[in-house]
C-alpha cells in the first residue's frame, strides 16, 4: 500500500470533509481579516489546527479502517474525538474568531438563529453536559448498541459525529478562558465537579471491560479483524484505553481548573463588590 | 431575585430533560416481533448486491440468485477449519428442511482467497457440500468492495517456506431475504436447529 492509500478515506464521507473544510476555512479567512490585537497567537492557533487535524485524521484517513476492525482502535479514535481533539480546540480558544464572524451576522439573521443559543444554554447546563458526555460513551458502548454501530454505516457515522460534537459541547463548558466572576461561564467549583464525576463514571465502565473475563464487544470477532490479534488482548487494550486516559484527563482538567481559580483569586472582587454597590 | 427563579427553573428543566433522555434510551432495547435465533440486522445494512464471477468463471451479480432465502458467507478453500465446519453445518441445515422448502435456499460461499481459488477449484470445493450452493470470487478489489459494504474485512497472512498462507476472514453467515434484503446475521457458534428454524420461518414468511 501506498502513502496515498493511507492518507485516502477509507470509507469516503463528503458531509465529514466539506465541514472540516468549511470550520477551517472560517478560522483561517477570520485570522486574517480580524483586528491584529484580537488575534490568537501562534501556540493557539497551532492548538486549533492540530485539534482539527487530528480529529480529521481518524474520521478520514486509513485510521477509520483500522478502527471499524479493531476494538482498541475504535476505542483510540473516540479517545481523540471525545477527549484530546476538543481539549485542543477548547484550550486553544477560538473565541476571537467567532466574534469575528459573530459580527457579521446580519441582526435578521440574529434572531433566527436564536432558538440554537436556548438549545446550547440547555445543553451547556451542568448536569445535563455531564449526563451527555458520559452517557453517550456508555451508550455506544452498550454491547447490543455498540454491535448495531459497528454493522451499520449510518450507525456508524452519527456515533462518531455525536461523540465529537458533544467532546466539543463539553469540553468548552470546562475550559471556557471567560472568568466565571464576571461572565455567564460556569464557575471553577462546579466544573471540578463535573469533571471528577465524568472521571469517575468512565473510570467504573473502563474497569468493567478491563475485568471483564468474557467477550463483551464480539462484533469484531463476527466481523473479522483487520489483523489477527488476540481477541482478549484487544479487548484489554481497549478498556484500558477508555479506563486510563480520559481519568488523567479529568485530574488534568482539575488541576488546570485550581490554577485558574488561584489566579481569579482576590482579582475581580472589587469589581463585584462595586457592582453589588450599585445594584443595592 | 430573578437570577434565581431562573436558576431553580433551569433545575426542573434539567431535571426533566434527564428523565425524557433515559426513557428514550432505554426505549431503544429489544421489541423484535419474531424469535431469531440469528441476530435481526434488517435495516442495518444494504440489499445484496456484488459483482463476482462464479466457479464456471462467469461473471455475475446479486440478481442472479434472486428470488431465493440466501447465506453469504466468506472464506477461501484452503480453510482448516471454520470454513469446512460452517459450510458443512449449513448443508445439514439445508438437506434437513422440507423436501419442497430446500430449493428455496441457496448457499453463497465467497473466496476471498482468489490468488489461489480459481474458478475450477472453487466448483471441486463447493460440490463437496452439496446441491444449495454456489461458489463466488473475484478480482481483490471486487472483494474488498462486497467485504465493505458489509462491514467485514479479510486479510492475508505471511506465506510459509511451502507458499501457505492463512487468511483471515469474516465467520459470520449473512442471511438476505428473497428481495435481497438483509435479515439475519448468524454467529457460527449457533446450532444446526437454531439455523434451520430461522431459515424455515424466512421461507415461509412471503411465500
Amino acid at each position: 500500500m501506498s502513502l496515498l492509500d493511507y492518507l485516502l478515506p477509507y470509507d469516503f464521507s463528503p458531509l465529514t470533509i466539506l465541514s472540516y473544510m468549511l470550520v477551517m476555512g472560517f478560522y483561517g479567512v477570520g485570522l486574517i481579516r480580524m483586528p491584529e490585537q484580537d488575534r490568537p497567537g501562534s501556540l493557539r492557533i497551532f492548538a486549533f489546527t492540530l485539534g482539527v487535524l487530528i480529529c480529521y485524521a481518524v474520521m478520514q484517513t486509513r485510521f477509520d479502517y483500522y478502527a471499524q476492525y479493531m476494538f482498541f482502535v475504535h476505542r483510540g479514535q473516540h479517545l481523540i474525538l471525545h477527549h484530546i481533539g476538543p481539549i485542543l480546540i477548547a484550550l486553544s480558544n477560538p473565541l476571537p474568531v467567532m466574534r469575528f464572524w459573530f459580527a457579521k451576522i446580519s441582526p435578521g439573521w440574529r434572531h433566527t438563529l436564536r432558538p440554537l443559543g436556548w438549545v446550547y444554554n440547555v445543553l451547556q447546563q451542568p448536569f445535563i453536559a455531564l449526563f451527555l458526555f458520559v452517557g453517550l460513551i456508555y451508550f455506544w458502548l452498550w454491547p447490543s448498541i455498540h454491535f448495531d454501530a459497528m454493522l451499520s454505516r449510518d450507525l456508524y457515522w452519527v456515533m462518531n459525529w455525536s461523540m465529537l460534537l458533544d467532546g466539543l459541547l463539553f469540553w468548552w463548558l470546562i475550559f471556557d478562558p471567560r472568568p466565571p466572576a464576571i461572565t455567564s461561564s460556569l464557575g471553577y467549583g462546579r466544573r471540578m465537579l463535573v469533571l471528577a464525576a465524568a472521571g469517575v463514571l468512565q473510570m467504573f465502565l473502563g474497569a468493567w471491560i478491563v475485568f471483564s473475563r468474557d467477550m463483551v464487544y464480539d462484533v469484531y470477532e463476527v466481523c473479522g479483524r483487520a489483523w489477527p490479534l488476540d481477541p482478549e488482548v484487544d479487548q484489554l487494550l481497549g478498556g484500558m484505553l477508555t479506563y486510563i486516559p480520559p481519568a488523567m484527563m479529568s485530574i488534568l482538567g482539575i488541576l488546570l481548573m485550581l490554577r485558574r481559580a488561584m489566579h481569579q483569586d482576590g482579582k475581580y472582587t472589587n469589581q463585584s463588590k462595586q457592582l453589588e454597590e450599585t445594584a443595592s | 431575585m430573578r437570577t434565581r427563579f431562573w436558576r431553580q427553573r433551569t433545575n426542573i428543566i434539567s431535571a426533566t430533560l434527564t428523565l425524557i433522555a433515559s426513557l428514550l434510551l432505554t426505549g431503544c432495547f429489544g421489541n423484535d416481533e419474531e424469535d431469531w435465533n440469528g441476530k435481526n440486522i434488517s435495516g442495518l445494512m444494504p440489499e445484496l448486491e456484488f459483482d463476482l464471477i462464479n466457479s464456471q468463471g462467469k461473471s455475475v451479480s446479486g440478481d442472479d440468485y434472486s428470488g431465493r432465502v440466501r447465506m453469504l458467507f466468506f472464506g477461501f478453500t484452503s480453510c482448516p477449519d471454520v470454513c469446512p465446519t460452517a459450510l458443512q453445518k449449513l448443508n445439514q441445515v439445508t438437506s434437513g428442511l422440507d423436501p419442497e422448502l430446500q430449493d428455496e435456499v441457496l448457499t453463497l460461499f465467497v473466496s476471498v482467497d482468489p490468488k489461489r481459488d480459481t474458478p475450477e477449484r472453487l466448483a471441486k470445493y463447493v460440490d463437496f457440500f452439496g446441491d444449495n450452493i454456489v461458489g463466488l470470487t473475484g478480482k481483490e478489489p471486487q472483494l474488498r468492495e462486497l467485504a465493505k459494504r458489509y462491514r467485514t474485512t479479510f486479510g492475508y497472512d505471511e506465506p510459509d517456506a511451502d507458499g501457505n498462507y492463512a487468511v483471515s476472514h469474516s465467520s459470520a453467515i449473512y442471511v438476505f431475504d428473497r428481495e435481497g434484503n438483509p435479515r439475519l446475521l448468524m454467529r457460527p457458534d449457533l446450532s444446526g436447529e437454531e439455523i434451520r428454524h430461522d431459515l424455515a420461518a424466512l421461507i415461509q414468511e412471503d411465500a
